[in-house]
């Protein structure tokens, strides 16, 4: 238990090594990999890198607005809370982030509990 | 309504009625979608279900077990719509009781609901016959979702499987199970396959067709026990003393309707819950409909009746009513490639009198039975095309003494001819005919839609379901919208996507006029909708600058889709595939030690020959991609573009240098067809092929591009696919020398790059603009052939710089890398070790 511990961060990379409209990819031991997306507006988002559909790579997905359309299925997933979007159910886990001094931070009790999974 | 000031918002919501419906089925929920139609504001709903989940479409759930759906497919109302409808739906929480005297009903978890109108919409239940065993574990019914999964999964771990009855959904559930993987017998009692749909004729070509199939079809099997082995089921063991050792048994051999509830409550029922031409029960405030009732004598196990049951439902509440007459059904069988159809009566009779055509070679079986002037059934096998026309026929009991000579050979004939063009055909059909079988939407249904504003395929399926289903009756309802619209359907702006009111020829013509040269440019300029596109107009707006400025603009590799961004072609596992291109499909051992070495160096799971001629390695790693094509290339090999709307390949036969019917050098021209067009983007895939003879053997009159080698010189074909809907080429010139075929073909490769829609094939688009269309634009001027050849060479010198050789030398290397890793296991307060990438 983690009790009431500041949040953790864990620093990934540079902002600019995603460039706008495209995605990174984190590979995590003893998990799933996780992608760090940029979309054209400036935001970042981290998902686990699988769709609820078919574990399609979501990273290799077209971005656009707040969403990344699979590159399998072509099914719409919400980068603000991994949602599928439209007819589509599902939703594709999100780790929180944050931009501090340039670089990119996910929270680490979040990759605890995917690696704890 | 009278309109009271001051009148309260809360009492006015407590003013609604409640109208509680017990099944969350098709019926129940198509009932609820009609009175919200007729009675928007009438009722406060409340739904329970049985299952734990949103509405579906049951007759859809074989395609799901045969794989050809998923259950997402065949969702007819999302929670979406509970909500937006304001229905409070209880899934998974069976109504139990229901107090008359109290006006309510008490779920299984206790759960009390007043009505002021309650809907009983119970539907059926399996029927499962009393033989010993039947309790089993393996033993499942055909009804709901849970036995289609039960049945996936049975189907992953065994081997057997045992169908008892063969109706129409014992068949569909053996076709799924074989699909699947499954060894099937099916067991049926009767000595007719769907006996009670088809005659011993049609029955006797569909046996053989499934036992063609790889299933076993017992006739006049009756079952006599289900024994038992290991806990669960063993074999079926018939009365004549076979035993078919099985490890599935699926129950199928009909329904009953579900009484038990309406009989505890002292309802009227017999063999269904009784009601009226309302659909109203023996008590004035119990309404009910769907295969659970009984409606002048009759049930129904079929989706039809309850469509028109449920209108009359609604219609009974209002003060207009039309009542509903009993319904004459016809039907259809979903086993993916055996057509079949039926309707009505075809058990003959003194009076009756048979019409049969029967066509061995084509495996058809037509029969109409006719009384009087009239037709009283139909029974079609093989070639299923009239059926709508006979059932249509049938209902309105249309005299067809003018046209009983040629009335077996189908609509087009009997009409003398002049119904050979479809829309004629679809113009000729009743209102009542019945356009959708899934969704039971009538013509004139369609049609009310269509005049409602909706003016394409899409806006018709979003508001009537017409084809929204299995999609069967799509050239149907395109006919519809022919008709109805005429010219405007024609000229209605299709637009790109949702992100724009533009069509894609007023985005490629507001490109060059505006000169437009960047993708945020463009949305600016045109009004986009959303801040940056959608995963439909980015690439192609990409595709069309790039055509526009050639050398000019630089692709945006962000608004490619991943194969054309990574080279190479994603699989389902997430991993890649890789084709080198061999020129003309010829190779060498040069490159096939390479491709040897490449398969075993990256541990490829597969090397297939593709229908291109040349070698796809698969399982090929994101990470490996340019290691991968360092080494093709060093072996002189270059990006096949198997993944791109590109030129795909070029396929030739060997042509007059080695066979003996060879009428030029096939291979020789193939090979410079594709030095020449290799590299270029295109609205969509595209490919070549150039045969030596009119023997054909490269199959160039299925391609986008085919030439047929003559002795006179070179027959040029276009507009040709073996895809999804196959189309044989047409034949656009002839010309005399190999220079010649390469020019025109620029010409045309050119004039579709800079005419057809983003992702529009050439077969399509030669037929939306048709072939005196294109003939003219590159024939009517000397001038157009040469200059479009030009045009073309021009864009080509920035187009051939194989990708891979760039990535192997490094460029673009994060698309291929990560961007960091974590590499620390989860123990809790354990550091994290970060090892960034750059």
């Amino acid at each position: 238990m983690s009790g009431v511990a500041a949040q953790d961060w864990v620093a990934i990379c540079a902002t600019d090594a995603i460039e706008p409209g495209m995605a990174g990819t984190v590979p995590v031991e003893g998990a799933d990999e996780i992608a760090i997306f940029h979309t054209i507006g400036g935001e970042f988002y981290a998902l686990v890198n699988k769709c609820p559909h078919k574990q399609g790579p979501l990273s290799q997905g077209i971005v656009h607005g707040d969403s990344v359309s699979c590159p399998l299925h072509n099914w719409k997933i919400s980068l603000k809370n991994g949602a599928a979007l439209g007819e589509d159910k599902g939703c594709t886990p999100t780790i929180p982030l944050k931009i501090e001094n340039d670089r990119i931070w996910l929270d680490r009790a979040s990759i605890n509990a995917l690696q704890a999974a | 309504m009278n309109a009271q000031t001051g009148f309260d918002v809360s009492a006015g919501q407590l003013a609604k009625e409640r109208l509680v419906v017990i099944g969350n089925g098709m019926a129940g929920c198509r009932a609820v979608e009609e009175i919200l139609t007729l009675h928007p504001d009438r009722f406060a709903i409340t739904i329970f279900g049985a299952e734990p989940r949103v509405n579906y479409n049951r007759i859809m759930l074989s395609p799901v077990l045969a794989g050809d759906k998923t259950f997402e497919d065949i969702v007819i109302n999302s929670a979406e719509w509970y909500e937006e409808s304001g229905i409070t739906l209880v899934s998974g929480d069976p109504v139990v009781h229901i107090d008359r005297t109290a006006g309510q009903v008490v779920s299984r978890g206790g759960r009390v609901e007043s009505y002021d109108k309650l809907l009983l919409a119970t539907g059926s239940d399996p029927f499962v016959i009393p033989v010993a065993g039947k309790d089993l574990p393996g033993v499942v019914t055909f009804r709901d979702l849970d036995d289609v999964e039960a049945m996936l999964s049975a189907a992953q771990t065994s081997k057997n499987a045992v169908v008892i009855g063969g109706g129409l959904l014992g068949l569909e559930a053996a076709h799924g199970l074989s699909l699947r993987g499954m060894n099937v017998t099916v067991l049926h009692l009767m000595p007719c396959l769907m006996e009670r749909q088809l005659d011993e004729a049609a029955g006797f070509l569909l046996k053989s067709e499934l036992e063609s199939r790889g299933m076993t079809i017992l006739t006049g099997a009756d079952t006599a026990e289900i024994t038992e082995k290991d806990g669960k089921v063993g074999s079926v063991k018939l009365k004549d003393g076979t035993e078919i050792p099985t490890d599935l048994v699926v129950m199928a051999v009909g329904i009953r309707p579900s009484t038990g509830l309406a009989m505890s409550a002292d309802l009227k029922v017999e063999r269904g819950i009784v009601v009226d031409d309302h659909m109203i029960t023996s008590d004035p405030s119990i309404l009910a409909v769907g295969e659970c009732v009984q409606h002048r004598g009759a049930c129904y196990g079929l989706v039809a009746p309850l469509w028109d049951m449920c209108r009359s439902l609604a219609a009974g509440l209002g003060d207009a009513p039309k009542g509903y007459e009993g319904s004459v059904t016809s039907t259809k069988l979903k086993v993916s490639g055996i057509d079949v159809f039926s309707a009505g009566d075809f058990s003959g009779g003194e009076e009756c009198e048979d019409i049969v055509m029967r066509d061995a070679s084509r495996g058809v079986y037509k029969r109409v039975v006719v009384r009087g002037d009239k037709i009283i059934g139909a029974v079609l096998y093989g070639d299923t095309a009239d059926g709508n026309w006979y059932f249509d026929l049938l209902r309105s009991g249309e005299d067809i003494s003018d046209i009983r000579e040629a009335l077996i050979f189908g609509q087009a004939f009997a009409s003398g001819g002049a119904q050979l063009d479809p829309k004629a055909a679809v113009a000729a059909l009743s209102d009542e005919a019945e356009i959708c079988g899934c969704n039971g939407v009538s013509k004139s249904q369609v049609i009310k839609c269509i005049a409602a504003d909706a003016n394409s395929l899409d806006a018709v399926r979003a508001t009537c379901k017409a084809s929204a289903s299995c999609g069967s009756c799509t050239d149907l309802v395109e006919s519809l919208l022919a008709i109805t619209l005429g010219d405007q359907v024609e000229t209605a702006v299709k637009t790109m996507c949702k992100c724009t009111s533009f069509g894609h020829d007023d985005v490629r013509r507001l490109i060059l006029e505006k000169e437009l040269k960047a993708i945020p440019q463009i949305m600016q300029e045109l009004h986009w909708s959303t801040p940056d596109g959608c995963s439909a107009c980015r690439p192609a707006l990409n595709y069309y600058l790039l055509c526009a400025w050639p050398g000019e603009y630089v692709d945006d590799q962000k608004s490619r889709f991943v194969n054309e961004r990574l080279h190479a072609n994603i699989q389902k596992d997430g991993t890649y595939s890789v084709v080198p291109r061999m020129w003309g499909g010829i190779t060498n051992p040069r490159e096939l030690r390479a491709i040897a070495d490449v398969t075993e160096k990256y541990n490829a799971r597969m090397v297939k020959v593709t229908g291109g001629q040349r070698l796809d390695i698969f399982g090929i790693q994101k990470e490996d991609l340019p290691a991968v094509w360092a080494d093709l290339n060093a072996a002189g090999m270059v990006s096949g573009h198997a993944y791109g709307k590109s030129l795909r390949t070029v396929k030739t036969c060997v042509g007059s240098e080695w066979c003996r019917f060879g009428t030029q050098d096939s291979t020789g021209l193939g090979v410079k067809l594709e030095r020449m067009s290799w590299g270029s983007w295109m609205p969509h895939k595209f490919k070549m092929a150039v045969s030596g003879c009119p023997r054909n053997c490269a199959e160039a009159t299925i391609k986008d591009f085919g030439v047929i080698c003559v002795d006179s010189g070179y027959e040029l074909h276009i507009g040709g696919n073996g895809g999804i809907k196959l189309r044989g080429t047409d034949l656009l010139t002839r010309v005399e020398t190999e220079e010649e075929a390469l020019e025109h073909c620029a010409a045309f490769v050119q004039l579709y790059r800079e005419d057809a829609w983003y992702l529009e094939r050439t077969a399509p688009w030669l037929e939306r603009k048709g072939l005196d269309w294109i003939k003219s634009q590159l024939y009517d001027d000397p001038e157009t052939v040469p200059a479009l050849a030009a045009r073309f060479q021009f864009s080509q010198q920035f187009m051939q710089d194989d990708p891979w050789a760039q990535r192997a030398s490094g460029d673009r290397a994060d698309l291929h890398g990560h961007v960091g890793k974590i590499t620390a296991g989860p123990p809790a307060g354990a550091a994290l070790e970060l090892e960034p990438a750059e």
